[in-house]
């Protein structure tokens, strides 16, 4: 499976959800698939998704869940020791790993050499750390939400885009109708 | 007068909540205040740029944050600045250390001591420099102009306003 099939597949556990999406094509494809107020899409700043997700995490009661990527998380790195310090029970970080950087043209990204995610976030002490194929995402997912634990997901997948629009909203929309589905 | 604690006192009656940190020798002791604050939730971060996506959160979950950092940090968050922090309006009060001007004894920190002020211009980013204890007075209304425009500000505090780094 690549990315917007799990997205597809996953959209009606993310209903409702708080979803802090990565930058790109994974915005463009959550954006076409499932548009909804309580996504707040990167349009721009490459690899804060997770950072981000945590700080409204921090920040209030309700479950966020960061959608980032491995290229993603390898541009900020630092996120995984702050996460692992800090991971509040309402924080799902869920890395979407095709081993490539999909959004410049699948370039591969060093997880799908020997760089391990998983391990990483682990050492960094993030406390619960799981691992699925792309066909498992759905019940991992609810499964991680159900347990009230703040949770890194690492899904495995293939590299591939699907063909979607760039998003046009503005930014001050996205953020508006973001904090105000968090406000509800 | 403690400048350590008027700046928390300031942050407190502001109702910021959340404050990230990348430290400096310089920032010490007004990190360490902020540790005694429990009003304020601390969470150092191991880049500046990750501190300002974790305050980005902060704001849009209903908290009023800050950062803390060295003036060195222009030069990584730029993109972070405008990307993220400009372009979706959101308020961001920058306490940072002015490494690399009056009294400082590295000489390197001058070279990003040069740049400092221009790239804030460049960013329209409204700026002021404590350089006399006394400047901390304006603390208050800068925080409070901060989140009357939604916008980064940023809060340039040199040596000679920390006190030095004693006998050179």
């Amino acid at each position: 499976m690549i990315r917007s099939e799990i997205l597809k597949e996953i959209a009606p556990i993310l209903k409702d959800q708080l979803i802090v999406c990565n930058i790109g094509i994974p915005s463009q494809e959550l954006h076409a698939i499932m548009d909804q107020p309580s996504n707040f899409y990167m349009l721009g700043t490459m690899g804060l998704a997770s950072s981000i997700g945590l700080g409204v995490a921090l920040a209030q009661d309700k479950t966020v869940i960061s959608i980032d990527g491995d290229g993603s998380v390898l541009t900020n790195l630092g996120t995984l020791p702050t996460i692992g310090n800090n991971c509040p029970d309402n924080f799902i970080l869920m890395i979407i790993d095709n081993g490539s950087y999909g959004s410049t043209g699948d370039q591969p990204t060093y997880t799908g050499r020997k760089t391990d995610l998983a391990g990483m976030a682990r050492a960094a002490g993030c406390d619960t750390v799981v691992e699925v194929q792309d066909v498992d995402t759905g019940p991992a997912l609810q499964a991680a939400i159900d347990s009230g634990k703040g949770t890194v997901m690492i899904v495995k997948c293939d590299s591939g885009n699907a063909k979607m629009p760039v998003i046009t909203m503005d930014p001050v929309i996205i953020k508006d109708r973001f904090m105000k589905a968090i406000a509800s | 007068m403690n400048i350590d604690k008027k700046i928390c006192d300031d942050l407190v009656a502001n109702d910021v909540s959340f404050v990230t940190t990348v430290p400096c020798k310089q920032l010490a002791g007004v990190i360490e205040e902020i540790d005694q604050r429990e009003e304020i939730f601390h969470i150092p971060s191991n880049k500046e740029d990750e501190g300002m996506g974790l305050c980005a959160g902060a704001f849009m979950g209903g908290k009023r944050p800050a950062i803390i950092m060295q003036n060195t940090a222009i030069g990584v968050t730029i993109n972070t600045l405008a990307t993220l922090t400009q372009f979706y309006r959101m308020p961001l009060p920058m306490i940072i250390s002015y490494r690399g001007e009056l009294r400082e004894p590295v000489a390197c920190q001058v070279e990003m001591a040069v740049h400092t002020k221009a790239l804030l211009a460049q960013m329209h980013i409204p700026t002021y420099h404590f350089h006399w204890q006394d400047d901390v007075k304006e603390f208050d209304n800068i925080l409070k102009y901060t989140f009357m425009c939604n916008k980064p500000v940023a809060i340039l505090t040199d040596a000679n306003f920390w006190g030095g780094y004693g006998d050179q």
